[in-house]
């Protein structure tokens, strides 16, 4: 119990902030269910626009984020096997699951209530999932949708293409009459400049938290505790709460940087760890590595909603070429495989990490498909540590504590070997 | 061994007969035909993955395109199931596994399309693990109610096709373009002519049957997919059928990865005259022909927005997928639906929840099958199979 405690205290400020901020956003959104609010507009995490809907006073609704709280809950099963019942397949993403459960079930989350939606914003960036759910949402409720389409980067060089850039600029265009529209207020450039400028702010907090982890000890998790900051870095991106949010998440970090703080009392191995996290079972993952005094310095699924630390900010000179830009060039999801093969390898490299555990979840294709041949390059051609481990975002009935533990014990003895030989 | 290629089709009067003959052809993981044109022609060969594929930009670029859907159940799975999980469908392994094998070694190239996640990681893989291919990715445009999506996809036509030059060495004019869209508009016309027989006719033109002709067009050059479709439209002329008690149903689903023909074989044996289906989609992906005299690269993107079928793995916000299958069997006055998907196919699962939705209130019925292109054993889906068909006949 006391050791309980102990650890609440240590992982510091800035998860009861987070709390009382979520909080805050999910009685705007029950707000806007009683047609109090705002109206709202329903997004997708990865590289999104939000900025623009904050400047027409918009609220954004993420599905994921209503999903993945339901699953850290425990709560998402009923929903999944709902959804289930009327023809939705064990194999298809368990958040689109557990979100027409939630549909069908009166919109009531265990957080908020869920308003429908006034207008279906389609973000593709990668997920080619993102856009059946959106018309599944869109046949459900009625709802019109808008589907801003993101060319992937596909060419050697990995950039987007001029002419990339040029359609989606034009389909930002196109969406600014209809969100004047649903909002009943004029688009007003300064307005989204202001916005913009509190997102490049929080970005640069962000990506400055981010950088800390390459200190030892990492003065927090890059996967666990990441996770926790990543709630208000999308819901509330561009408002002055999220700014202010990490300001002091900065400060408090840096501070545990002073003090050679960590998250655990002994900073032992150094981990990347790609592939979302099991949410039911967040808790029981985190001490599996725990116990072996194992920090993830970094995480590739913290960077499915921009790429902060390698360099990218919101321009409020350029503001509607740098929202363009963050979904087309500067997030995980809309950058090819190997593109993100590079993005670990440089975690492993300048992290100065251990080992790679790829955490493959059976709903997330976008992630998971061909995991074996990251697994084969970062072991065979890099030789770095590598633990292919399999389970589920959102469906509790994917994870198996006794055989996960088991794989992750061997893994972990096997690099405490690596590293008595490799020290001598 | 006789000679590897298209049967001599003034000596092809049976159609049974040459379809078994054709069979041979698409079912050689080897490849020996696609080996022998690109031998003959000199002709790189460029492999396309599913569903649709521009492949009128390949034909004008002088390269060779084979349709490459996987491997049926013609190879084993022994690498690739260690770099793709258990929850991946079967044609995005059984590709990578015919590299790694391999089995495409006289392949220059291979192209991929924005259809699914595992897809798209699918070229990278390719990528990592044949550096020296020519590995292409087209990203086809989702938002298709803008006019912006038009200019996106030229410009991703000529990026292309620009690609294509590096490869083959011939600069692609316009007149190039547009007599490919000529020839491919051909063979669309008469796959779609085709199609309207068998509809009507069902049990003279088995869908087996269909589906081998069609499916050779992913293998044969154009110009002779065309002579045996030309040829196979005269045959079913005078053949002859006989009426059977069976159901008459549209087939949905099986757009991508395709059942092995015996399992088409045996579902239509179990009772059903498919009168409509989405196999082989991409080959016939416009439902009218492409515009072939003005800027072709602009009439190909123009088509895709505006004339190209509804699918699974193209967003078009306007258009509902329930109510246009529910309007389907209604004009071809189907009795029943089968809706049959690879298994692990998430567009195609998706869209099964909108179909049955839409059926359901339509009072249509139907049935959902599961397949794997690997599958020896298809007892269980000739019995689901056999059960509807009772189950309807004794209503
Ligand atoms: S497939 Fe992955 S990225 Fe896409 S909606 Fe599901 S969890 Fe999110
Ligand atoms: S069968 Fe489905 S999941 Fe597999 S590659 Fe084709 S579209 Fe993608």
């Amino acid at each position: 119990m006391a050791e309980n405690a102990e650890k609440r205290n240590y992982r510091g400020r800035l998860h009861d902030l987070q709390k009382d901020l979520m909080n805050d956003y999910f009685d705007q959104m029950t707000r806007s269910a009683n047609g109090e609010g705002d109206p709202s507009v329903y997004l997708l995490i990865s590289g999104n626009p939000v900025e623009l809907l904050r400047a027409f006073d918009l609220l954004p609704i993420y599905p994921e984020i209503n999903a993945l709280q339901t699953a850290v809950k425990k709560k998402a099963l009923p929903f999944i096997q709902k959804a289930e019942e009327i023809g939705y397949s064990t194999d298809n993403c368990a958040y689109v699951k557990a979100d027409i459960g939630l549909y069908f079930s009166g919109n009531q989350a265990p957080m908020a209530k869920v308003p429908p939606p006034s207008l279906l914003l389609t973000n593709y960036v990668g997920c080619n999932v993102y856009l059946h759910w959106w018309e599944h949402l869109s046949e459900l409720t009625g709802a019109p949708i808008f589907d801003i389409d993101i060319p992937f980067l596909r060419t050697p060089d990995g950039e987007p293409r001029p002419e990339d850039i040029q359609y989606v600029m034009r389909q930002l265009g196109d969406l600014i009459p209809i969100l004047e529209r649903i909002s009943g207020k004029r688009y007003d450039p300064d307005r989204l400049r202001e916005v913009v400028e509190l997102s490049r702010e929080t970005g640069e907090y962000w990506a400055q938290i981010k950088l800390l982890t390459q200190l030892r000890p990492s003065p927090f998790d890059a996967y666990f505790d990441a996770v926790t900051m990543m709630g208000p870095l999308y819901a509330l991106r561009g408002t002055k709460e999220g700014r202010d949010y990490f300001r002091d998440a900065y400060l408090e970090l840096q501070q545990k940087v002073a003090q050679h703080e960590g998250p655990l009392p002994e900073e032992k191995y150094r981990l990347v760890i790609e592939g979302p996290p099991p949410w039911p079972y967040l808790r029981t993952f985190r001490e599996m590595f725990e116990r072996w005094g194992a920090v993830f310095v970094a995480s590739s699924y913290s960077t499915v909603g921009g790429l902060w630390e390698f360099g990218f900010r919101h321009d409020p000179a350029n503001p509607l070429e740098s929202v363009a830009m963050h979904m087309l060039k500067w997030n995980l999801t809309n950058r090819n495989f190997l593109q993100r093969y590079a993005q670990l390898k440089s975690y492993v490299d300048e992290w100065g990490a251990d080992g790679l555990v790829i955490h493959s979840v059976k709903s997330c294709r976008l992630f998971s498909a061909g995991q074996g041949d990251m697994r084969e390059y970062f072991a065979r051609q890099l030789g770095v540590p590598t633990l292919l481990v399999e389970s589920d975002l959102e469906d509790q009935r994917y994870f198996s504590p006794a055989q996960m533990r088991t794989r992750i014990d061997a893994f972990m003895e096997s690099l405490e070997h690596h590293k008595l030989v490799s020290h001598g | 061994m006789a000679a590897i290629g298209l049967p001599q089709l003034e000596e092809a009067q049976d159609l049974t007969a040459l379809v078994d003959d054709l069979r041979v052809l698409f079912e050689d993981p080897d490849f020996k035909l696609a080996s022998e044109i690109k031998r003959t022609t000199g002709k790189p060969i460029v492999g396309n993955f599913p569903v649709y594929s521009p492949v009128e930009l390949f034909h004008a670029a002088g390269a060779h395109p084979v349709g490459l859907v996987g491997a049926g159940n013609q190879i084993e799975i022994a690498h690739a199931d260690s770099r793709f999980q258990s929850f991946v469908c079967s044609v995005i392994k059984s590709t990578l596994e015919l590299g790694l094998t391999d089995r495409l070694r006289d392949f220059d190239g291979m192209v991929f399309h924005s259809i699914c996640d595992p897809a798209r990681n699918l070229a990278s893989v390719f990528k990592r693990n044949f550096p020296d291919q020519w590995v292409e990715y087209i990203h086809f445009p989702q938002n298709l109610v803008s006019e912006s999506s038009v200019d996106y996809l030229e410009s991703e036509y000529r990026r292309i096709l620009d690609r294509l030059s590096e490869l083959t060495g011939k600069q692609v004019t316009n007149d190039d373009v547009n007599q490919s869209i000529t020839l491919y508009n051909r063979a669309r016309s008469l796959m779609r002519d085709l199609y309207a027989f068998r509809r009507d006719n069902p049990h003279v033109l088995t869908t087996k049957d269909l589906y081998t002709v069609v499916r050779a067009g992913h293998i044969l050059t154009v110009e002779e997919h065309i002579r045996l479709l030309e040829h196979v439209q005269r045959l079913v002329q005078t053949k002859q059928g006989h009426e059977r008690d069976h159901i008459r149903v549209i087939l949905v689903g099986s757009f991508c990865e395709q059942p092995s023909l015996d399992l088409i074989n045996a579902m239509e044996e179990a009772g059903l005259d498919i009168l409509d289906d989405d196999f082989m989609l991409g080959r016939r992906w416009f439902t009218e022909d492409v515009r072939a005299d003005g800027d072709g690269v602009r009439s190909l993107a123009e088509a895709y927005r505006d004339r190209s079928v509804i699918s699974s793995v193209k967003h078009d916000s306007r258009r509902h997928k329930g109510e246009e299958l529910v309007a389907q069997v209604r004009s071809a006055k189907a009795d029943a639906v089968i809706v049959s998907v690879p298994k692990f196919c998430e567009p195609g699962l998706f869209d099964y929840a909108i179909y049955r939705r839409a059926l359901l209130e339509a009072n249509i019925p139907h049935l959902f099958v599961e397949y794997e292109e690997k599958m020896w054993l298809f007892d269980k889906v000739q019995t689901e199979v056999e059960t509807f068909v009772e189950s309807l006949l004794l209503d």
